[in-house]
């Protein structure tokens, strides 16, 4: 198994980790009260809002961490440069992802739409957000193996 | 249209060159060694610029590195 295949592994089961967790701490922080009061969408503003550091910090962490224990392990140091293979495996695993949120953002503003309380909007909009993150990983990891 | 695929020696030709290692070839044409492993298994086929790079490596006309055949 290559390089970019088990940090694909790590990347997908690290997005599982820390997006579950995140959500399941911030859930305990749930605002009491009207589904349409200021405070939900405060709340929901704050979850968002700290999720991108969150997820960027844990993300650089993880992949330091993989990359040190990987170069231990294996003896082979990661590559220094990303080549057109690489690149073309990142572009459709951006498109892959892409496509997928734009269907969880569509299906959050029909939640709307139908008039469900905009609670599930948000959770339409981060299940999205963690399915695309992994179906990029994935998509990563089905192009390295299985080849472009 | 005609479906086609494209085959490569790669392999034989870097036999045939002093053995020269995947990473050396790698090297020579600006790629990783996955990418080399990934052309000879033929689970990616290079860009025009690279097909041409690894063809300048051998001293070799394109056509002799990398060939077309109608897909079964």
């Amino acid at each position: 198994m290559s390089y970019q295949e088990r940090r694909a592994i790590v990347s997908v089961l690290s997005t599982a980790v820390i997006w579950g967790l995140y959500f399941s701490y911030m859930l305990q922080r749930y605002p009491e009260g009207n589904a349409y009061s200021p405070e939900v969408f405060k709340y929901w503003g704050t979850v968002f809002a700290i999720l991108i550091p969150v997820t960027i910090v844990a993300r650089i962490l993880i992949i330091v961490l993989f990359s040190i224990l990987n170069t231990i392990a294996t003896r082979v140091e990661e590559p220094e440069f990303t080549d057109e293979r690489d690149r073309l495996i990142s572009l459709k695993a951006t498109r892959n992802s892409t496509l997928v949120f734009i269907v969880g953002f569509a299906l959050g503003m029909t939640t709307l739409a139908f008039d469900i309380p905009p609670v599930a909007m948000f959770i339409v909009f981060f299940i999205s957000g963690v399915v695309s993150e992994m179906v990029s990983e994935l998509s990563e990891l089905y192009f390295y193996r299985r080849g472009v | 249209m005609r479906q086609i695929v494209i085959h490569n020696n790669v392999r034989r030709l870097r036999f045939n060159h002093d053995e020269m290692t995947q990473q050396q070839l790698a090297e020579q044409v600006g790629v990783t060694r996955q990418t080399i492993v990934a052309i000879e298994k033929e689970q990616y086929t290079p860009s025009l610029e690279l097909a041409f790079r690894i063809a300048i490596v051998f001293n070799l006309p394109l056509e002799e590195v990398f060939y077309l055949e109608d897909a079964p």
